[in-house]
């Protein structure tokens, strides 16, 4: 494997070396990367054959990690195993599949620098490296609160769960933006319908907080939300931005100036982006700045980023990430052929959301448009269930 | 820059994102500003004409004016930190 920058296919090349291959390297072994890394390798099927193209999927991870599996992991529905798959089983054999970590990206000399590995040069980078957790960020987050948005958290909140009998759960949302917008919402209805199950709902106290002035940054999200809270006799507190947290007083303060108490705090915490980023000047907060259509770094030529990482106007979901990866696609191979690209990302997002523990909704949009929530059914959470299991073919590029 | 009334002394530059990000990088803002601190908050949200309001509302932070940046399709928020 050479890693040494080739050129696009036209004659026109832009590499002194006009035989080596067009090397195009996604780092992220994520939604994003894996299903992006099999859309290439049919895309340019002919000139990976003939040794004209040359792709990498670049992973830290030898393991593939579908993380919105967490969600069922508290309830005992799903395990941590549930979630992972080794990466290489679901890369297609004619892509590269490397494990070890990017440090460094060279803009301007098209270099990268690895944590194992000499630097690698490349003709096209897509950087699908997503969100990371930061509840350091909030003092007290880490030490007082629980989560589900990793297998460690998913775990102990799992265990937590199991022996809550009493008191008062608070479901904060403390980090916005973050993964999966919908999962909030959907863990609070479903440990609601999750403690009736068990005959503890009348002996738990439930709130939701969001950090604006409603339950979600969707409006028709928010509504459907605030009705089911109202109905299921959880209550709704908004303009909630955690300060800090007191682990032993099981206290949360506001930067509104307000304090409530908890006996059991699951939050999400906030997420941050990538320090290569940020170091390499694609974006200031370790967001990639991209234009929205075309998913194409703002401030380096042939630099794309998809996924968590890309910061476009819509939600940080597996579903942007999957639908972000076909224009992509198209837009590498166009270059690497030397043609004009015209494919474009219009902003698909598409998350099912869970209305309990039997019966789920969904919703579908695009840029500027307003989601309509259509009404939760048993057929819907059947399909949710469904589509979690066949995520693994989505993954492939076979869905 | 539209501004002449106001002398900020940060400025939150979240055009091109929609609800929630303009009202939650003001909110991330705030928290690190001190008292006295003027913060110019640039939105293309319609929407932060009235979160943004009714955040300081709740949260005790003084709204000192929204002027119209870019002919009805950008803002500039002006706050001070109390």
């Amino acid at each position: 494997m050479g890693h040494l920058r080739g050129g696009d296919l036209s004659g026109a090349a832009r590499s002194p070396l006009p035989t080596m291959p067009h090397e195009i390297i996604v780092v992220g072994g994520g939604t994003g990367g894996t299903v992006l890394a099999n859309r290439l390798a049919d895309r340019l099927d002919a000139e990976i054959a003939d040794g004209a193209v040359h792709v990498t999927l670049l992973s830290d991870d030898p393991q593939h990690v579908y993380k919105p599996v967490f969600l069922y992991v508290p309830f005992g529905e799903k395990t941590v195993a549930d979630a992972r798959r080794p990466l290489r089983d679901l890369v297609d054999d004619r892509i590269d599949v490397v494990v070890d970590r990017l440090t460094a990206v060279d803009t301007d000399e098209k270099r990268l620098t690895l944590r194992d590995r000499p630097d690698w040069t490349y003709d096209q980078l897509v950087l699908a490296t997503g969100a990371s957790l930061a509840p350091e960020e909030v003092p007290g987050l880490e030490a007082g609160a629980h989560h589900f948005y990793g297998p460690e958290g998913a775990t102990a909140l799992r265990d937590e769960l199991a022996t809550f009998t009493e008191g008062h759960l608070v479901l904060s949302v403390v980090g916005v933006p973050h993964m999966c917008p919908a999962a909030p919402v959907e863990f609070v209805l479903m440990v609601d319908d999750w403690l009736r199950e068990r005959g503890r709902r009348e002996d738990v106290d439930l709130t939701y907080t969001y950090p604006i002035q409603r339950a979600h940054g969707l409006q028709p999200v928010a509504d459907w939300a605030s009705a089911q809270f109202e109905q299921r006799d959880i209550a709704l507190e908004t303009f909630v931005n955690v300060e800090t947290v007191d682990p032993d007083a099981q206290t949360v303060e506001t930067v509104e100036g307000a304090e409530f108490d908890y006996d059991l705090l699951v939050a999400i915490p906030p997420h941050a982006g990538s320090d290569v980023v940020a170091e390499a000047g694609l974006g200031e907060d370790g967001w990639v700045d991209v234009d929205k259509h075309t998913l194409e770094a703002t401030a380096a030529e042939d630099v794309y980023a998809i996924g968590d990482v890309a910061d476009v106007p819509t939600s940080k979901a597996g579903s942007v990430a999957h639908f972000e990866a076909g224009p992509v696609a198209d837009r590498i191979a166009s270059r690497a052929r030397g043609e004009t690209p015209t494919a474009s990302y219009d902003g698909k997002t598409v998350c099912f959301l869970e209305a309990g523990t039997d019966a789920a909704t969904f919703i579908e949009f695009g840029y500027g448009d307003e989601p309509t929530v259509r009404p939760a059914s048993k057929m819907l959470h059947w399909a949710k269930l469904g589509y979690n299991e066949s995520y693994w073919l989505t993954a492939r590029g076979l869905l | 820059m539209s501004n002449t009334t106001y002398e900020p002394d940060e400025t939150v530059d979240a055009r091109g994102a929609t609800c929630p990000g303009p009202l939650m990088d003001l909110i991330g803002k705030v928290k690190e500003s001190d008292p006295g601190t003027v913060i110019e908050l640039r939105t293309s949200d319609s929407g932060s004409k009235t979160d943004v309001p009714e955040w300081l509302d709740e949260a005790g932070h003084d709204l000192l004016g929204i002027e119209d940046a870019e002919e009805g399709s950008e803002w500039d928020i002006y706050v001070e930190v109390t």
